[in-house]
């Protein structure tokens, strides 16, 4: 291991650890598979994510990369819109999402965590950032989750994610009046929807402190 | 329904109080009272336990000479007579424990199943009778245990275990050594007290006696878990350690009481006994994942043989237990591992009824088996002999606290650090006072072989613990979890939307964690399950596709749907919440109308389940062979059906959609208004347009328990308002033979598109539609080879009684 990988620029990742929460260790790592993906360079475009041989099989891989280059996870106030190349601090801010909590937290901490994993999760569903997750875009979901699961039609996929929003709307929209339609489902919806899930103990990745850059294709 | 509960109360009651009665009245005499044992044996004559010998055979003898017009083999009968007779005196106490719900809540069962069972022994006791010998180590570890760990084996919840996969080894592998040799060793150190006269017990048998007590059995505890919903992780490790354990503690219990008989303990036994651990535990696995797969592999073919389908399950899980007792591997690990293994290829080949029965029979057989070991732990605890040391038994129970406290406290603090969710204090609380003991430790104890020097004391102390720690801390631990409010979760998501998100976010997490280049288990799953879906599936299932979790949930919600619908049909009206979260209406405040239901309610029903169940009768053609049970796929029917309505659902909107762009959101019609009154009759056959019309309505029902006339001609009537139905009536009209002639307040409910009457008086947006449907045009006229039979098989869930007995 090079002392520039192992030890890179400090004064950069101070900016960095303080953002994104964090270990320089976890940055350093990070930094490393970022260098790696990018083929040594500074950014990353959606092409470098298509040769990642893992996420190929992954029915939503459009998705998760597409939230790489969503300026909304960027933790930028009021940022909308896409771009079409990434450093490694978007990079960093964009994984951050999946640091796990620490364990002593208040409820309001969680509250905070759970709204932005939850955010996270809403903004792959709603692509075109209008604030709700409309029936063509949770179909759209729904229809790629199962396209790995073989023969299912897309008549299924269509069947379900009716369902699911049929549900979606007789449990958040408890008093419909008859003129009412339901739109799609809104930001609160869904985290009223995912009140049970808990999201913020489960959405977590544990970013090892081990350099695992090796092994990975 | 009503009798046979209340009866066996009666019966259990009154047995409890004679037997209380008797057991305090003949404690005092001891064993000389001749006039009180005499009404303990009238009154107690349900219980089995060996007559004295003279009775039975007194009539053949009698009588030898001539033919025997009256004649007795009680011997012959004597073992499975007196076996069938404990298991029903225990399934009884059950009963009665449970007519009484606020008793369970508080107190555990196992601690009443001692209890009575201490009851049993006291009188027992009295009439200086014998417990059956029964319960010898052959019968145990063959016929008792199995069952018990096939239960808990089977019914782990697979997802959870394997998230958590990682602890739950960990506290059952290290955690019950752990506990083994610190309290094997802190009470071979108390032995060298000279005071307490214990000094000949060695090492080898206090680690003997060690790694018996300290198989936690946490039973009594996870069902309190269960009720307060703790969180899922503290859930599953007490769960996953209480399974595993048993292997190990069996293991260790074997190596032990093999080292036992060793006068010396050379270090090369020390290593052998490592090295002998490990093959025991992981060709127990492996044995489990051969006969799981094999098993799995079974049913793939068994589709002709519904009828034996489950025997299947429990003989390859049997044969995986005795082929790994065979090869004096660890038996448990074999079976856990098959239950596990072939769980879920199994209940995706076999039908829906097999897989009832298969899990019916377990938890039958689970919860009989331990039944009668804590039954049978109260009455010797009784009728046997005691070798009281107060020494050696108080601090047996002060180390297995201490330990158990302190390998808990231990264990977390190295485990934390690769865990997700870090285990706090109060689960690790949670995990170290739910240390119960139960059934096993008890069992284990008693199959002691005789050679041990001081069994009785050890039985004595094994029995105390146990007694010590389900009484207090399995009475105290609901209300000091409740107290210190430990996390906890809502382990039943079962709607749609969750299950979407859960896999979305998995997906995420694997994808996130490939990018990343970093590794846990999202991504093992998602390896092993593009693994499984290559390779195994195909393989051990008969229906080869892969079928993503959405859509078995999906159809399992349907089928729920469907089930309900019949359920409620048939006349089964309880009051019980619904189990389908399709339709959370208790949630919201104004769920629930607590509506009469009315005659055009009535009529919609009818027109929802001849829509979604036309084809149920055409299936009893199939039963005539005489070997087959009925199979399952008309709910598979129902599923297609309700499928293709809840798509056809949607398509409303999309034909709105071309003048109003907007509108493909629209999820419900306009007020007042209807697809008709927009575009009339275009492109739309007459079917399909009864058919979306009834459904558009489907998700805003609610808007129909504002308006209830609204909802008579709708197809999807609201289903929760069936639940709260009060009308006998209407049970009656459903069984009915439809062809019946019926007099009001049901006219004609069978064809609803020619019911115009009724159809009048709903507002002027299905006016406009009701009058312009031809009266031949029902909504199952989209399958149009379904025709010819609409006048006979209009409400095909009406013939229940006719197609009832074309099954047999």
């Amino acid at each position: 291991m090079g002392a520039l990988n192992s030890l890179p620029d400090e004064p950069q990742y101070v900016g960095l650890a303080e953002k994104t929460g964090f270990s320089f260790e976890q940055i350093g790592i990070l930094h490393k598979r970022f260098k790696q993906l990018s083929n040594n360079g500074e950014t990353l475009r959606r092409e470098d994510f298509n040769t990642i041989p893992d996420l190929l099989c992954n029915p939503i891989r459009s998705e998760i990369i597409e939230a790489f280059f969503d300026r909304r996870n960027f933790r930028q106030t009021d940022a909308v819109g896409t771009v079409h190349e990434i450093g490694f601090g978007e990079f960093l801010l964009v994984m951050s999402h999946f640091r796990p909590p620490s364990i002593r937290l208040d409820d309001e901490q969680k509250e905070v965590i759970r709204t932005e994993k939850l955010r996270f999760l809403f903004n792959m569903h709603d692509t075109d950032n209008d604030g709700t997750i409309t029936l063509e875009e949770y179909r759209h979901v729904v229809e790629e989750l199962l396209s790995r699961s073989g023969a299912l039609g897309k008549e299924t996929a269509k069947g379900i994610a009716d369902a699911a929003m049929l549900e979606v709307a007789s449990i958040s929209m408890g008093h419909m009046e008859p003129d009412e339609f339901y739109e799609g489902i809104t930001f609160e919806h869904f985290n009223k929807l995912l009140k049970e899930f808990e999201v913020e103990s489960r959405m977590n990745i544990r970013f090892m402190n081990m350099d695992t850059t090796t092994l990975c294709k | 329904m009503f009798w046979s509960g209340v009866k066996p109360r009666r019966g259990v009651e009154m047995i409890a109080f004679v037997i209380g009665v008797c057991t305090v009245l003949s404690l005092p005499f001891g064993s000389n009272g001749e006039a009180i044992p005499q009404k303990p044996t009238g009154d107690v004559s349900i219980m089995p336990p060996i007559k004295p010998a003279d009775g039975p055979q007194a009539f053949p003898d009698a009588e030898k000479a001539n033919m025997p017009v009256f004649t007795m083999d009680y011997p012959r009968i004597q073992l499975p007579f007196e076996i069938t007779l404990w298991v029903l005196l225990a399934s009884f106490a059950k009963i009665g424990f449970h007519v009484y719900h606020k008793i369970t809540v508080w107190v555990p069962e196992s601690c009443l199943l001692i209890a009575i069972g201490l009851m049993v022994g006291g009188i027992m006791h009295s009439v200086h009778e014998e417990p059956p010998a029964v319960l010898s180590s052959n019968v145990f570890f063959l016929y008792m245990l199995p069952p018990i760990v096939l239960d808990s084996g089977y019914f782990i919840p697979t997802r959870a275990f394997f998230e958590n996969i990682g602890t739950v080894l960990w506290f059952a592998v290290v955690g019950t050594l752990w506990n083994s040799i610190g309290i094997g060793m802190s009470l071979f150190a108390i032995c060298q007290i000279e005071a307490f006269g214990v000094q000949d017990i060695n090492l080898q048998e206090n680690l003997l006696f060690a790694s018996i007590i300290s198989a936690v059995d946490p039973v009594a505890v996870l069902s309190v878990f269960e009720d307060v919903s703790v969180n899922e992780q503290l859930y599953i490790v007490v769960f996953g350690e209480c399974l595993f354990n048993d292997a190990v503690t069996v293991v260790l219990y074997n190596m032990f009481s093999y080292v036992a008989d060793m006068p010396e303990v050379e270090p090369v036994d020390v290593f052998l006994g490592v090295a002998r651990f490990f093959v025991v535990g992981l060709g127990g696995m492996g044995f489990g994942l051969l006969f799981g797969l094999v098993a799995s592999f079974t049913t793939r073919f068994t589709g002709n043989v519904r009828a034996i389908e489950p025997l299947f399950i429990f003989m390859y899980s049997y044969l995986a237990y005795l082929v790994a007792e065979l090869f004096a591997i660890s038996s448990i690990m074999a079976i856990v591992t098959c239950a596990i293994t072939m769980k879920y290829y199994v209940e995706e080949n076999v039908s829906q009824r097999s897989c009832t029965t298969i899990r019916h029979v377990i938890k039958m057989l689970g919860s009989i088996s331990e039944t009668l070991i804590f039954f049978f732990l109260g009455v010797v605890t009784i009728t046997t002999e005691h070798e009281w040391n107060w020494g050696y038994i108080m601090f047996t129970l002060l180390f297995a606290f201490l330990w158990r406290g302190l390998g808990v406290l231990v264990l977390t603090q190295i485990i934390n650090p690769f865990r997700t969710i870090p285990f706090n204090m109060k689960d690790q609380f949670g995990l170290s006072y739910g240390g119960l003991r139960g059934a096993i430790s008890f069992a284990l104890a008693y199959t002691l072989p005789d050679n041990i020097g001081r069994r009785q004391l050890f039985i004595t102390a094994t029995i105390c613990i146990i007694i010590f720690t389900v009484f207090i801390q399995g009475i105290s631990i609901r209300p000091l979890i409740e107290l210190i409010n430990v996390r906890r979760t809502n382990r039943n998501l079962d709607t749609i939307n969750s299950e979407i998100h859960c896999r979305v976010m998995e997906h995420t997490l694997s994808g996130i964690e490939d990018l990343c280049g970093q590794w846990s288990h999202y991504y093992w799953k998602d390896k092993f399950m593009k693994f499984n879906n290559l390779v195994l599936r195909k393989i051990l299932i008969k229906d080869k596709r892969a079928e993503s979790s959405i859509v078995a949930l999906y159809k399992k919600l349907e089928l729920q749907n469907a089930m309900e619908i019949l359920d409620t049909v048939t006349g089964d009206l309880s009051a019980a919440p619904s189990l389908v979260s399709l339709y959370e209406e208790k949630k919201g405040p104004a769920s629930n109308p607590k509506k009469k239901f009315g005659r055009a309610d009535l009529r919609s029903m009818h027109d929802l389940l001849s829509k979604n169940m036309y084809k149920i009768r055409e299936r009893t053609l199939a039963y005539t062979n005489k070997n087959a049970l009925p199979n399952e796929s008309q709910s598979k029917e129902i599923l297609i059906r309700r499928h293709a309505s809840i798509r056809r659902s949607i398509r409303p909107g999309s034909f709105q959609n071309e003048p109003v762009p907007k509108s493909q959101k629209y999820f419900s019609l306009p007020a007042g208004q209807n697809l008709d009154s927009h575009f009339p009759f275009k492109r739309r056959s007459r079917a399909d347009d009864e058919e979306t019309m009834s459904e558009t309505a489907y998700p805003s029902r609610r808007i129909r328990f504002n308006r209830p006339s609204r909802s008579s001609s709708r197809a999807m009537v609201p289903l929760q308002r069936m639940g709260t139905l009060t009308e006998a009536s209407s049970v009656d009209v459903m069984n009915e033979d439809p062809r019946r002639p019926r007099a009001p307040p049901l006219p004609a409910p069978r064809r609803h598109s020619e019911d115009v009457p009724d159809e009048d008086t709903e507002k002027e947006d299905d006016g406009t539609a009701e009058p312009a449907n031809p009266p031949t045009s029902p909504s199952w006229a989209a399958e149009p080879t379904e025709r010819p039979e609409n006048r006979t098989v209009r409400n095909p869930l009406l013939r229940k009684p006719q197609w009832n007995p074309k099954r047999q």
